[in-house]
């Protein structure tokens, strides 16, 4: 039981991390909590059943279920790395020198926005994905994994493996790193900040929209409200991990996944959404800057 | 002339970035001492030690009798220290007078109650704050700009608000951060006058300056940090013939010239 | 109008990109709908940018026969209208309570707070509870709704204490939602999402409150005086120590101001008035439910005080008229309310953060930053 947690709890932490590192990288250039990010991962999810629905009607399914799927997954990416470009470009950047409260309200505005426009165009009920994948899965130990879930994790890690080569290793992620650091100092030395800025969104984009249609499959439904629980849960991983920190962010939200499983199991299900706001402000309390994150302090 | 300020070995390590070390002096009541040194010296983080910004990692401020190290900013200033800043810090949006009224704050006793029901004594209190902001803005020359927009006012002002907003706090020592920084001679000298006249009315100042017109012009003392040592510490005319300091400084022409 | 063809194309691509990010919610015969619309919004609004409004800083004229005048409309109201308009209005004074507490909070002393209506809740639940439960008035009960939102506003201003801006945004959201879904999953003591029912109305000297026109005065009567112990308090030296906070901390700590004593207080005072609209909300409502407290009324709630003019006593009533009547006005479209609030949103952060009667000094300030920014980049 205790193991059949661990590895529900691997692969829901492995989602939140996907999502979670958008609001760390965007929280790093920025400085700014990307409310509206939760809402990216959404429409991921949507688009998933969408584009699949559609490639299904073409018959492309029935000829092979990767070639469909991996279209769904391409297109879908796409188009959420479009929305976060457009968000960034309509609501954030107007506001780059405003004070912190504005950009904040205009996230909060997209966000509104946008949930309330799939809900009119979509409806207010669950939208439903079909059952792909069998029940089938390897036993290990005892704990039952389901295929499914082992996809996953393995996309997840893969993901993440594959930014972290990104960040370190290209000079657009240097790149990345110095605007983190010092925007301004990052474009004296050349660096165009527009294009970093602009990057760091589509990545988190793409991430989250990958992360959407991963729970699309898993859970077989989604709702144009499960942006807004997701991305407070995933910026709850993005703090504890140390906002800002890209490691941070992926090691938090999979703790965050475990301590969602295990509390469920054990504690109380019904609370379940109450654990990430718990953690969050017991984390802020005791170590704001999360466990891999920097101190900063205020010259004066 | 007894001694006002004690400063203990003082020390303050920000992580591996050691600002201050062992620093050690003492201020006369109703003196003018001026801390002076290269940029990065610590001067500044020795004021923020002074006024409860910035807790002191070792070493001791005493007021007196009374111990000053590691209490909040706020209970610092019912001591009686009062303080400017190198970058300027007004309170934008509110007016020039309001302003000072902000530095009366410890002394004006209203309560909730109080203000809830607007009774006499509260409107002869708020009366009486806002005379005496009038007066200290006139001390410093603003009366005529009380009910603008600080943000409004030019640099100059700016600096000579945040003057008289200390002074409402009723200092016994005013510190003041660069307080002619920017400022052309003219204004640098009417700035001079005004720290000689607080002098005569009893207050102790601290100055950080780099203008070395000033400092060789009105203190009694200078001390001499670098790299968050004391390097030097004594009257003007010491100080600047001081080997050490001249070397710090590698200004020979400044100091000279002063 | 005068277009040159680079504008046009320029609103053209524009709509064109929108409609094709759309595309896949909205079909093909929506996204023609929406590539139409968009080019007839863009036109419009770049006709009326021409007229300058945005660094045009409104105030209030002020005389006492507006004063007058006012209070006569007020009280005369409830006679000429129908009861649809005096729930509106009913509605519209506890909005304008919550709004005016807030704004101590945000607008006065610069702290964040999105879970403004966790304090809203415990009021109207405190007086839900005690009515239902033990029996009590409203007037024995209201002691107990506004000890219990002050000192809740006082326990989360402990650990907001430390924290900067956003975390600062979080924490109280965080607050705001755990309260929610306490609220919602306790069903044997809060009623669960079926809410609590059959809450009793005030009674004053035997005469009961429970008709709406009479409720109009009790809650008109709370707001006035709401507006005079706030405008006072904010013209003493309590509401200079505030703003002072706002506009710089360290300052005005290093003037005298106790700092953390401050934030304590406006939280609590804060937290009072909430506390006291929810007990006016449940009282009228005579039912309450967890969906009343959403993180989307907080929204709201700061939005008029954002609307208003952050610290703007008359600006924040304003604000909260605006959003309290507007969607009322506009029910016919109510679908598209939301909507309307998330556009809103943006545009106003974008082009009048300031809100109708806050300083324009903001907006200034920060176009100088931009200005030598752009600078450093030649």
């Amino acid at each position: 039981m205790f193991l059949q947690q661990i590895a529900n709890g691997l692969t829901v932490g492995g989602v939140y991390a996907l999502i979670a590192l958008g609001y760390t990288m965007v929280y790093g250039v920025l400085e700014l909590i990307n409310f509206a990010h939760g809402e990216v991962y959404m429409l991921g999810a949507y688009l998933g059943i969408i584009f699949f629905g559609f490639f299904t009607v073409l018959g492309l399914t029935s000829h092979s279920l990767i070639l469909s799927l991996s279209l769904t997954f391409i297109l879908s990416a796409l188009f959420c790395a479009a929305y976060g470009f457009t968000i960034e470009r309509i609501a954030y950047r107007p506001l780059r020198n405003a004070p912190r409260l504005s950009p904040l309200i205009s996230a909060i505005g997209v966000s509104i926005f946008l949930q309330n426009f799939v809900m009119l165009t979509q409806g207010a009920t669950d939208k439903v994905f079909p059952q792909l994948f069998s029940t089938a899965g390897p036993e290990f130990l005892g704990v039952r994994i389901t295929n499914l879930q082992v996809s996953i994790i393995l996309i997840s890690f893969l993901l993440m493996y594959l930014l972290h080569l990104f960040i370190t290793k290209t000079r657009f992620g240097k790149a990345m790193r110095a605007v983190a650091q010092d925007r301004i100092m990052a474009s004296l030395v050349g660096i165009d900040i527009d294009s970093v800025i602009s990057m760091t969104f589509i990545i988190g984009s793409v991430l989250a929209a990958v992360a959407g249609i991963m729970v699309a499959l898993y859970y077989g439904l989604v709702n144009y409200s499960i942006g807004y629980i997701a991305g407070i849960k995933a910026f709850t991983a993005a703090v504890v991990g140390g906002i800002g920190s890209i490691p941070g962010a992926m090691f938090g939200g999979i703790l965050l996944g475990l301590v969602e499983s295990l509390g469920a199991a054990y504690l109380s299900s019904e609370y379940k959404d109450a654990y990430a706001f718990a953690v969050l402000i017991a984390v802020l309390l005791i170590r704001p800057s999360g466990l891999f994150g920097q101190k900063r302090e205020e010259k004066v | 002339m007894t001694y006002i300020l004690e400063v203990r070995e003082l020390t303050k390590h920000f992580g591996g970035l050691r600002a201050l070390e062992e620093v050690s002096f003492k201020v006369r009541e109703g003196s003018i001492i001026s801390i002076i040194g290269p940029n990065g010296a610590g001067k500044t983080t020795l004021f923020n030690c002074l006024t409860g910004i910035t807790r002191p990692t070792r070493g001791h401020i005493h007021l007196g009798e009374r111990e000053l190290t590691g209490l909040p900013p706020h209970e610092i200033v019912r001591c009686g220290i009062a303080r400017t800043f190198q970058n300027i810090r007004v309170f934008k949006e509110m007016t020039v007078l309001e302003n000072v009224m902000v530095g009366e704050h410890i002394h004006i006793k209203t309560g909730l109650f109080q203000t809830i029901i607007r009774n006499s004594v509260f409107r002869s209190k708020e009366r009486e704050a806002m005379d005496k902001a009038m007066e200290y803005l006139g001390l410093v020359g603003l009366e005529e700009k009380a009910f603008i927009p600080a943000i409004s006012l030019p640099y100059g002002d700016q600096k000579r608000l945040e003057i008289a907003r200390a002074l409402a706090t009723e200092p016994s020592i005013l510190l003041l951060d660069e307080p002619t920084a920017g400022m052309n001679p003219q204004e640098t000298s009417e700035v001079m006058e005004m720290i000689l006249r607080l002098q005569r009315f009893g207050k102790t100042i601290i100055l950080i300056e780099h203008d070395m017109k000033v400092v060789m012009g009105i203190s009694e003392t200078i001390v001499v940090l670098d790299h968050g040592v004391k390097i030097a510490e004594g009257p003007p005319d010491d100080v600047r013939r001081d080997p050490l300091v001249i070397e710090a400084y590698l200004g020979r022409e400044s100091l000279v010239e002063a | 109008m005068s277009y040159s063809l680079k504008a046009f194309r320029g609103i053209m691509l524009v709509a064109l990109w929108f409609s094709l990010l759309f595309l896949p919610f909205k079909g093909p015969l929506g996204a023609i709908i929406l590539f139409a619309s968009i080019v007839v919004s863009i036109s419009l609004f770049r006709a009326l940018r021409r007229v300058r409004f945005r660094g045009i800083k409104l105030s209030l004229p002020y005389s006492r026969y507006y004063t007058l005048f006012l209070l006569i409309f007020l009280f005369l109201f409830p006679l000429f209208v129908k009861d649809y308009y005096l729930d509106v209005a009913i509605l519209s004074c506890i909005y304008v309570i919550l709004t005016l507490g807030l704004n101590v909070v945000v607008g006065f002393t610069g702290l964040l707070n999105l879970g403004f209506v966790a304090f809203y809740a415990i009021g109207a639940y405190t007086y839900a509870l005690l009515n239902l439960k033990l029996g009590l008035g409203f007037w024995q009960s209201l002691p107990f709704c506004l000890m219990a939102s002050t000192i809740a506003g006082f326990v989360l201003a402990i650990p907001a204490l430390r924290l900067r801006g956003d975390y600062l945004a979080i924490v109280t959201l965080g607050f705001g939602e755990i309260t929610r879904l306490i609220l919602n999953n306790w069903d044997s003591l809060t009623g669960g999402p079926n809410g609590l029912t059959g809450i009793s109305s005030p009674v004053i000297f035997g005469l009961s409150l429970g008709r709406l026109n009479r409720y109009y005065y009790l809650v008109l009567f709370v707001v006035i005086i709401c507006y005079i112990i706030i405008k006072r308090v904010r013209e003493s030296k309590i509401g200079r120590a505030w703003l002072a906070i706002r506009e710089d901390e360290i300052s005005a700590g290093s003037m005298g101001v106790n700092v953390t004593l401050y934030k304590l207080y406006a939280f609590s005072f804060g937290a009072f008035w909430a506390g006291l609209a929810g007990a006016l909300f449940a009282a009228k409502m005579q039912f309450i439910s967890p969906e009343s407290f959403t993180f989307i009324e907080s929204v709201l709630i700061l939005c008029m005080v954002i609307l208003g003019g952050l610290g703007s006593i008359e600006g924040v009533i304003i604000g909260a008229l605006i959003l309290v009547i507007l969607p009322e006005v506009l029910r016919g479209v109510q679908n598209y309310r939301m909507l309307a609030l998330g556009i809103g949103l943006i545009l106003m952060m974008i082009f009048r953060p300031h809100g109708i009667f806050g300083s324009t000094m903001i907006k200034k300030a920060s176009e100088k930053i931009r200005v030598s920014e752009g600078a450093n980049r030649i």
